[in-house]
């Protein structure tokens, strides 16, 4: 799960990080307020959207004075931001961050994440601050610093010094670098964290060091001991459909193509969008409705993945290992008698009672296109497809 | 033959008087598993299947010597089962659970270490469907029938991908060493070059089907394992090709977050250390056949 940057500053402030002065508004008088509020002669408007790369999309606006402020929101707000990291759809602006603006001495990068290698939290820090860590790691590796932290200890004392002393802090900086890395580090462990991420880290003209920018991503599977976090969940900022997908318990990716998919189990589902993409087609979502695969659970899967306007066909990949294709195939039935679908729909259905279930499906007289196999169900569905658009260009000419 | 589990292996099942451990346990006693015992904590003493169950993970184990454990517990404590398990002295622990935090993964994995090499307990999963030996004994929630007995064996980290595996297999008249998952998760117990590890030392094992996905950096550190210590031959099917960077595929980790997590990369760090590519799921069957023809015509 991830949360607004005003947020994540909230929360690492709280462990002990240095941030500018800031303010939150919704509409651009309150924002012209905030700055009021803030004082000074430099602010900067930062669009809230659970993205990167705001700045070259214009989500972040530098102002000299309260008008500027006021005129720089009222421009974001509502806008759709479309940036190098959001995706096409991009991400709409419905909250802007007003701070002071600060002189800055120098940009560093401060990182930390769950490396799956070491099975460990992982500090990743570096003096090239201000640039995506792809582009440090890419033009500058020897500036990019690792430190692992033992689970048992927690990040220790020397570990942060070192880490402080590595990314050039003097001998004065040294001990407010080093709240700085353990505040964040506290922040992460304790609250179920798998992403911290300031850039820049930045040191003031007057000495201090504060956070620029932060980003927090959280474990969802930790959510259930976490409700102050749960509740920063911002679902103007999801897919709608995957987050509809989400209240109901499902696992739901939104993609780009036009062939919808309804499987159980994600191995399964990934491998089924594989098969479609190799038989030519595009998947138009990766949709795992669980092992068990109930007929409740089915007919779920049917109403979301028919909520995509893009979707021709819908691909149906169920392995009955547990339950039995028959009670499956009673469940595809129920699902297209009560909410009928304009789309053709393919269902392979394998393992355990397949021809009972086959034969449930073809007696109920429902135009279902059968598949024996993984590869023949693609063909299928990626076939339909194409006869669909032949058949439009027909009745259009 | 076997790795890891057969006919005798003891087992008890943590968690075995809630709805899922209740069934799941049912099965595998009519599938031939050695099932002695429960743990349930407060419900000790009472017989549960005409079983045991225990307080304790340390009671059960004492009282039924089982050196294998079925951890069927919800999320919120299944992190502490398992290292109760791993400090009564359990061998195996399968974990099905699915949903457990990361940073509960991360302390179990740190604890398991508490323990010499040849006293730590081996764990597979979380998130993971179990392992079976066909023919004589599994600890998870498979559907045994679909695996033939047989001399391949599997490690894969999805449950119905596996199942789709050994099912291709078995229409080609091809059986199963045992087969075993490793889990979904990001943190996980086995890898799977602890598994190839296994299989490479079983003499029953004549070559393995090894199922990766996208996220993480297991099917790298299994390639070089490959390449360095293999002799049987390795089968390989990677699934998420169209997988996009960034978005978690149902699995926790399967996510393309770094340099060679994506499918594409995985493929050819495997097909590069001599493994036998399987391009589509579908495929797996076919490809095993091929590879098994090989096998059969080496000079020996």
């Amino acid at each position: 799960m991830d949360i607004h940057e005003y947020q994540a500053k909230e929360i690492l402030q709280r462990f002990g990080l240095k941030i500018p002065p800031g303010g939150l508004a919704y509409s651009p008088e309150q924002a012209a307020y905030r700055a009021h509020e803030i004082g000074g002669d430099k602010w900067v408007v930062k669009a809230q959207v659970h993205t990167g790369g705001r700045g070259k999309a214009g989500g972040v606006v530098i102002c000299d004075d309260e008008h500027a402020v006021f005129e720089a929101a009222n421009e974001m707000f509502g806008k759709k931001l479309v940036t190098q990291q959001s995706g096409p759809a991009g991400k709409v602006v419905y909250r802007v961050y007003i701070e002071g603006g600060v002189e800055i001495e120098s940009e560093l990068y401060l990182g930390f994440v769950l490396d799956r290698t070491t099975e460990r939290i992982m500090v990743v820090a570096s003096s090239s601050g201000g640039i995506e860590i792809e582009e440090i790691a890419n033009d500058r590796p020897d500036t990019i610093i690792r430190s692992v932290v033992d689970p048992a200890v927690g990040l220790t004392e020397f570990q942060a010094r070192e880490i402080a002393f590595d990314l050039g802090f003097n001998a004065r900086q040294i001990p407010t670098a080093v709240v700085t890395i353990k505040a964040c580090y506290r922040a992460f462990r304790d609250l179920d964290a798998t992403m911290v991420e300031i850039n820049p880290l930045v040191v003031t003209k007057d000495g201090s060091i504060m956070a620029l920018d932060a980003k927090m991503a959280f474990d969802d599977n930790a959510m259930f001991r976490r409700p102050e976090i749960s509740e920063l969940r911002d679902k103007s900022q999801e897919d709608p459909r995957e987050a509809r997908a989400t209240d109901r318990g499902l696992s739901y990716v939104s993609l780009a193509g036009n062939i919808g998919c309804i499987v159980n189990g994600a191995g399964l589902a990934m491998a089924t969008m594989d098969m479609i993409k190799l038989a030519g087609g595009e998947p138009a979502n990766f949709l795992d409705i669980g092992g068990g695969a109930s007929p409740e659970r089915v007919a779920k899967a049917f109403r979301l993945v028919r909520s995509d306007e893009n979707v021709d066909a819908i691909l149906v990949n169920i392995f009955a290992g547990i339950n039995r294709c028959d009670w499956i195939a009673e469940g595809v039935v129920q699902a297209l008698q009560s909410n009928p679908v304009d789309v053709p729909v393919i269902v392979r259905l394998s393992g355990t009672n397949v021809d009972e279930g086959r034969k449930i499906l073809v007696d109920s007289k429902l135009p279902v296109i059968m598949a024996s196999t993984l590869a023949e169900a693609a063909e299928k569905a990626v076939g339909s497809c194409e006869d669909n658009l032949q058949n439009s260009r027909i009745a259009m000419s | 033959m076997s790795i890891l589990i057969n006919k005798q292996t003891p087992v008890i099942v943590q968690g075995i008087t809630g709805r899922t451990g209740l069934y799941h346990t049912e099965e595998m006693i009519s599938y031939g598993t050695n099932v002695v015992g429960g743990v349930v904590p407060g419900r000790g003493g009472e017989t549960v299947l005409g079983l045991p169950v225990f307080d304790t993970a340390k009671d059960a184990v004492i009282a039924t010597g089982a050196t294998t454990s079925f951890v069927v517990v919800p999320p919120p404590f299944a992190a502490d089962s398992i290292m109760e398990a791993a400090d009564a002295g359990i061998e195996l622990a399968v974990s099905i659970t699915d949903g457990i935090p990361a940073q509960d993964m991360m302390r179990v994995k740190r604890f398991m270490r508490r323990y010499q090499k040849h006293k730590r307990m081996r764990l597979l999963g979380p998130n993971c469907a179990g392992i079976i030996t066909p023919g004589e004994a599994f600890a998870g929630i498979m559907p045994g029938h679909i695996y033939l007995p047989g001399s391949v064996g599997i490690v894969g980290r999805s449950g119905t991908l596996g199942y789709e595996a050994a099912s291709q297999m078995k229409e080609l008249g091809i059986g199963v060493s045992t087969s075993v998952g490793i889990g979904g998760d990001p943190i996980n117990g086995c890898s799977f070059k602890d598994i190839l590890e296994l299989f490479e030392e079983d003499d029953d094992t004549t070559a393995v089907v090894m199922i990766g996905e996208i996220g993480g950096p297991q099917e790298a550190e299994a390639a070089d394992f490959i390449r360095d210590h293999m002799s049987k031959p390795v089968i390989a099917y990677v699934a998420g090709l169209s997988a996009p960077k960034g978005k978690r595929m149902g699995h926790a980790g399967a996510i393309i977050s770094a340099f060679g997590e994506s499918a594409p990369e995985k493929v050819e760090i495997l097909r590069d250390v001599g493994a036998h590519i399987a391009p589509t799921p579908s495929a797996i069957g076919s490809i095993v056949t091929q590879a098994l023809s090989w096998l059969d015509k080496r000079p020996t």
